[in-house]
C-alpha cells in the first residue's frame, strides 16, 4: 500500500510538496527523541489519580470519595509514603518502580476562572489570555530540525489547538473507508494546489496515511476498540526513524460531576482507559522507548470537596504526569500546598504552587534539548519569568 | 461591492451561506431576487410533517425510566431501542435539511440547537436529542431568544445532560435530610455557554447563585417531564450579578434568564456567534457590533436579529469565506446529488466524517471555524468519503450536471475539466464534491 507516498514523490504540485516531508533523516529530524503530548480534555480530578492518602485533612474532605490506604481492599498504590496512584493506574505503578513515571501535584495553568474551554485553550496556546490561534507545541516543533516539517503529528481527525500554528503537522486516525487510488489523489491535489487551507491539509495527512497504511496492514476497527488501533499505530509511526517525533492525544471523559465513584465509577473507568493508552504506546514503540517522553496534562483540578452529586465540580490546581524511558521518574514534584482548610484556594481548590508552564519548558528544554532562549523566545514568550523545572529526564 | 455580482453567483451564495447549498432547480428558483428568498424564510412556517408526526422527549424518558427500574432483559431491550431511535433521528433531520425549501430556517434550527448544546456524551441522551430540538429548539428560531433560553436550559434533556436533574439545595427540605447537594454544572454552562458568555463579566459566586436558583429542577420520571420540586430547591434569595432574586421558588429560573438574556453580554456573544456561523471565523467587528445592537434594541427578538444578519453587506461578501462541517457537507451532498441513501449509510456517514448529531464534545457545542474541521486527516476521510459515495451512486448522478445545479458559477474552468475529464462517473462525482468550492459554504 506505496499509494500515497508514492504520490508524494511524484506529484506535480511543487508548492504544495514543500509543504509537506514525510519521511525523513535523523539529521533533518534533528532530534531522536519523542515527545507525546495527552491532553485530558474536560480537566481531571487530581486528587482522584494522584491520591494524598497521608495528607490529615484527605479523608476529611474527600468524604465518600476518599480511596482506601495502601494495602486495604480498593487501596491506593503507594508511590512515595505521601502519595498514591489510583488503582485504576495500577500498570502505571509499575513504571513507577522502574522510575520511569514522575507526578507533579497542585500544578496549575496561570488561568484562575473556571471555564473549561478558556482554560483548554491557555494550556493549548501557553499564553496568559484566550484567543491566540497558535499552539505551543507548533511554535517549539518550528525550533526542532527542518523547521520542525515531518514531525508533527495529531492523532485523531482533527488537530487541536496546542498543535496548530504556521508548520504543518499531520494527523491520523483509523478508517474503514477505501483508499483511493494514486490516479484520483494526484487529480484531486490538482484541484487543491491553488487552496490555502485545503492544499496543505491534504499534503500532510497522505505522508501519514501511507506511514499508517505501511503497518496498520488490514487491521480495521474493532468495536470500541478504535483507541488502541489509533495508539498502537501511532507508537509503530513514532518508532520510524524517519517518522514523526511530536504527537498529540486527546482523551475525554473527564468532567466528573456526577457519579466519580471512588473504585467504580467515571473517574476509574476514565482512568483504566488512559493507562491502557499508554501501555499499547509502550508496546508499540519499544525500540525507542528510551528515548520516549510522554507528558499528560488536563486544563484544571476539581473541587477539593465532593458536590451533591457524587462528583466534584471545577477547581484549579491538578496533577501532571511524565511517563516513558526518558523519565527521570520516581517521584512526586511540587511543593505541596496541603488540604488545610487556611492553604484551599477560595477555600474550595487545591491551591497551585507550580505553574504548568513550567514544567512544560523543563520537558522542552531537558528532552528536546531546546535552549533556553529559544524557549523563552518563541515558545512561552509570556512565561520568560517561570522557571523551566530541571532534571525532568535521565541524564 | 456586491451589486455588481452576477445574479447566479449571488443564487449560489444564498443558498451556501444561509442554507445547505442548490440542490437541482433551486438555482432556477432563487436567481430572479437571492436576498428575497432568503429573507422570505423570515415568517414562520409550518411544523414539518415528519416531525408533527415525531414521538416527543416526555413518552421516551417515561419509557427509559421505567425500563431502567424494571432492570435486566427490559433495560436492554430499551437501550437497544433507544440507539435505533437515536439513528433513525438522525436520519430524519439529515433528510428533512437535504430537501428543506426553507433551508435558512433548517440552518438556524441546527445552529441555535448546537449553541444550546445536549450530548450523546451522556448516552441517555441519544435518543432525545431530536425531540429536544423539536421542543426547545425550533419554535423559537424565529421568536425570542429569552423563550429559546427557558425552554432549552428548563428542557428535560438539558436538566439530564447538564445534572441539573440530581442537584438539590444544600438548606432545601431534601438537603437537609440526605446527604446529597449542590451541583454546579448547568449554573455555570448556562452562564458561560449560553448567555453572558466567558467574558461576560460573572465570578464563581455567581455561578453558585445560578446553580442554586435552578435547583429543585428535576425530571417527574413517570410523565417524562421537567419538574419543578420545591422540596429540592434552595430557600432564600440569592444575588446574580449583583442583583437581588427574591425567593420565588419556581419562578426564579425565569427571572434569573430574563435577567441574564437583557444584559448586553449576551446580546454580544450572541452576536458574535452568528457573526462566526454566518459570516466568517473572524468576522468584521463591525458586524458583531450591529447584530449586537439589533439584539439589544429589539430585546432579543430573533426575526429582528436575523434581518439584520442578513441585511449586512459583509454577510453577502465574496468569496464564500466559511469551510462546510462534516455535517453541512454530508447534508450539500444529498441535497446536491438529490439521490435516495440509506438510513444506515447517511449515519455512516457523519459519523465516519466526525459530526454525529446531538454527539458533540463538550457543553460548548461543536467548533465552528475551518481549522476545527480541516485536520489533514479529516481533509482525506471527506475525500476517501467522496469517492465511496460517488462509487454507489456515480452511475445515477451526472456530475457535469451536479456542477451546474448546485455550484453554478462557482465552478471554475478547472473543476469542470477535472470533472469532464475524469475516467469515470464515479471519480467525477467525487472531484466535483472534493472541491475547494463545494467544501465551502
Amino acid at each position: 500500500m506505496l499509494h500515497r507516498r508514492y504520490f508524494i514523490a511524484t506529484a506535480g504540485a511543487a508548492g504544495l510538496l514543500a509543504a509537506s516531508a514525510p519521511r525523513l533523516s535523523l539529521a533533518a529530524a534533528g532530534t531522536d527523541r519523542r515527545l507525546i503530548l495527552i491532553v485530558l480534555r474536560g480537566a481531571m480530578d487530581g486528587l482522584g489519580a494522584v491520591v494524598p492518602y497521608a495528607d490529615p485533612d484527605y479523608r476529611s474532605v474527600r468524604g465518600p470519595l476518599a480511596l482506601a490506604e495502601p494495602g486495604q481492599e480498593g487501596g491506593v498504590l503507594d508511590l512515595d509514603g505521601r502519595f498514591g496512584l489510583h488503582p485504576a493506574l495500577s500498570s502505571l505503578h509499575d513504571w513507577w518502580g522502574q522510575q520511569q513515571l514522575l507526578a507533579v501535584h497542585a500544578i496549575a495553568t496561570p488561568y484562575r476562572d473556571r471555564s473549561h474551554f478558556d482554560a483548554q485553550d491557555l494550556l493549548d496556546t501557553g499564553g496568559v489570555r484566550a484567543g491566540d490561534d497558535t499552539g505551543w507545541l507548533n511554535r517549539a516543533l518550528a525550533r526542532l530540525g527542518d523547521g520542525g516539517k515531518g514531525l508533527g503529528l495529531s492523532l485523531g481527525q482533527g488537530v487541536p489547538l496546542v498543535l496548530r500554528g504556521p508548520v504543518p503537522v499531520a494527523s491520523w486516525a483509523p478508517s474503514p473507508l477505501p483508499e483511493p487510488s494514486m490516479d484520483f489523489m494526484d487529480r484531486i491535489a490538482g484541484l487543491y494546489s491553488n487552496d490555502p487551507v485545503l492544499g496543505p491539509a491534504l499534503m500532510a495527512g497522505l505522508g501519514v496515511a501511507d506511514m499508517a497504511n505501511g503497518m496498520d496492514g488490514n487491521k480495521k476497527r474493532e468495536g470500541g476498540k478504535d483507541r488502541l488501533v489509533l495508539a498502537e499505530t501511532a507508537g509503530r509511526m513514532l518508532s520510524d526513524p524517519a517518522g514523526p517525533r511530536i504527537a498529540t492525544l486527546e482523551l475525554p471523559g473527564w468532567d466528573t460531576h456526577v457519579g466519580q465513584g471512588t473504585v467504580q465509577g467515571r473517574l476509574p473507568s476514565a482512568l483504566g482507559q488512559l493507562a491502557e493508552t499508554m501501555v499499547t504506546l509502550r508496546a508499540a514503540m519499544e525500540s525507542v522507548w528510551d528515548q520516549t517522553l510522554i507528558a499528560v496534562v488536563t486544563e484544571f483540578g476539581r473541587t477539593i470537596r465532593p458536590n451533591g452529586t457524587g462528583g466534584t465540580d471545577h477547581g484549579t490546581a491538578g496533577v501532571a504526569l511524565l511517563a516513558g524511558g526518558a523519565v527521570a521518574g520516581g517521584r512526586v514534584l511540587g511543593e505541596w500546598p496541603t488540604l488545610r482548610e487556611d492553604k484551599l484556594y477560595e477555600g474550595r481548590d487545591l491551591a497551585p504552587t507550580t505553574d504548568m508552564r513550567a514544567l512544560l519548558k523543563g520537558v522542552l528544554a531537558g528532552h528536546l534539548g531546546m535552549p533556553a532562549t529559544e524557549i523563552d523566545r518563541f515558545v512561552f514568550p509570556d512565561g520568560k519569568a517561570v522557571r523551566a523545572l530541571p532534571e525532568l529526564v535521565k541524564a | 461591492m456586491v451589486m455588481t455580482t452576477a445574479p447566479g453567483r449571488l443564487a449560489t451564495h444564498a443558498l451556501s451561506r444561509f442554507g445547505f447549498g442548490a440542490g437541482p432547480g433551486d438555482l432556477d428558483r432563487v436567481k430572479a431576487d437571492p436576498r428575497g428568498w432568503v429573507d422570505s424564510q423570515l415568517s414562520p412556517r409550518p411544523l414539518p410533517a415528519v416531525l408533527a408526526d415525531h414521538q416527543g422527549s416526555a413518552p421516551r424518558i417515561s419509557e427509559m425510566a421505567a425500563a431502567r427500574k424494571a432492570k435486566g432483559e427490559a433495560e436492554e431491550m430499551a437501550k437497544k431501542q433507544a440507539r435505533e431511535r437515536y439513528r433513525a433521528d438522525i436520519a430524519i433531520r439529515t433528510r428533512l435539511a437535504a430537501t428543506s425549501d426553507t433551508p435558512f430556517q433548517e440552518r438556524l434550527v441546527q445552529f441555535w440547537s448546537n449553541h444550546f448544546t445536549v450530548s450523546t456524551q451522556r448516552p441517555i441522551i441519544a435518543p432525545l436529542g431530536l425531540a429536544y430540538e423539536n421542543e426547545a429548539i425550533r419554535p423559537h428560531i424565529l421568536g425570542t431568544f429569552r423563550d429559546m433560553a427557558r425552554a432549552a436550559i428548563l428542557h428535560p434533556s438539558m436538566l439530564i445532560y447538564l445534572d441539573n436533574a440530581q442537584s438539590i439545595g444544600p438548606d432545601s427540605t431534601a438537603g437537609q435530610k440526605r446527604d446529597k447537594g449542590l451541583n454546579e454544572n448547568l449554573g455555570r454552562e448556562a452562564l458561560e455557554l449560553h448567555l453572558l458568555g466567558v467574558d461576560g463579566g460573572y465570578h464563581q459566586d455567581d455561578v453558585r447563585a445560578m446553580a442554586l436558583i435552578l435547583t429543585g429542577w428535576t425530571l417527574d420520571e413517570e410523565r417524562g417531564t421537567a419538574d419543578f420540586n420545591p422540596r429540592r430547591h434552595q430557600p432564600g434569595e440569592k444575588i446574580l450579578l449583583g442583583q437581588r432574586i427574591p425567593e420565588s421558588g419556581v419562578s426564579e429560573a425565569a427571572a434569573a434568564i430574563d435577567l441574564l438574556c437583557a444584559h448586553p453580554a449576551t446580546a454580544h456573544h450572541v452576536a458574535q456567534k452568528l457573526a462566526r456561523h454566518f459570516i466568517a471565523d473572524d468576522p468584521p467587528p463591525a458586524t458583531v457590533t450591529a447584530l449586537a445592537k439589533s439584539f439589544r434594541d429589539s430585546n432579543g427578538d430573533l426575526t429582528h436579529v436575523m434581518r439584520t444578519l442578513v441585511r449586512l453587506d459583509a454577510a453577502w461578501a465574496q468569496p464564500l469565506a466559511k469551510m462546510r462541517s462534516p455535517n453541512d457537507f454530508v447534508i450539500a451532498t444529498l441535497r446536491a446529488s438529490a439521490v435516495e441513501v440509506a438510513d444506515d449509510r447517511l449515519v455512516n456517514a457523519l459519523s465516519l466524517l466526525g459530526q454525529m448529531p446531538f454527539a458533540a464534545p463538550s457543553p460548548a457545542g461543536w467548533p465552528d471555524r475551518a481549522a476545527d474541521w480541516t485536520g489533514p486527516d479529516a481533509i482525506l476521510r471527506r475525500i476517501d468519503w467522496s469517492l465511496a459515495f460517488g462509487q454507489r451512486v456515480g452511475s445515477r448522478v451526472d456530475a457535469r450536471t451536479l456542477l451546474d445545479t448546485a455550484l453554478g458559477d462557482l465552478a471554475d474552468d478547472g473543476l469542470r475539466q477535472a470533472v469532464a475529464r475524469a475516467p469515470s462517473p464515479a471519480e467525477a462525482l467525487a472531484l466535483a464534491l472534493s472541491s475547494p468550492a463545494f467544501q465551502r459554504r
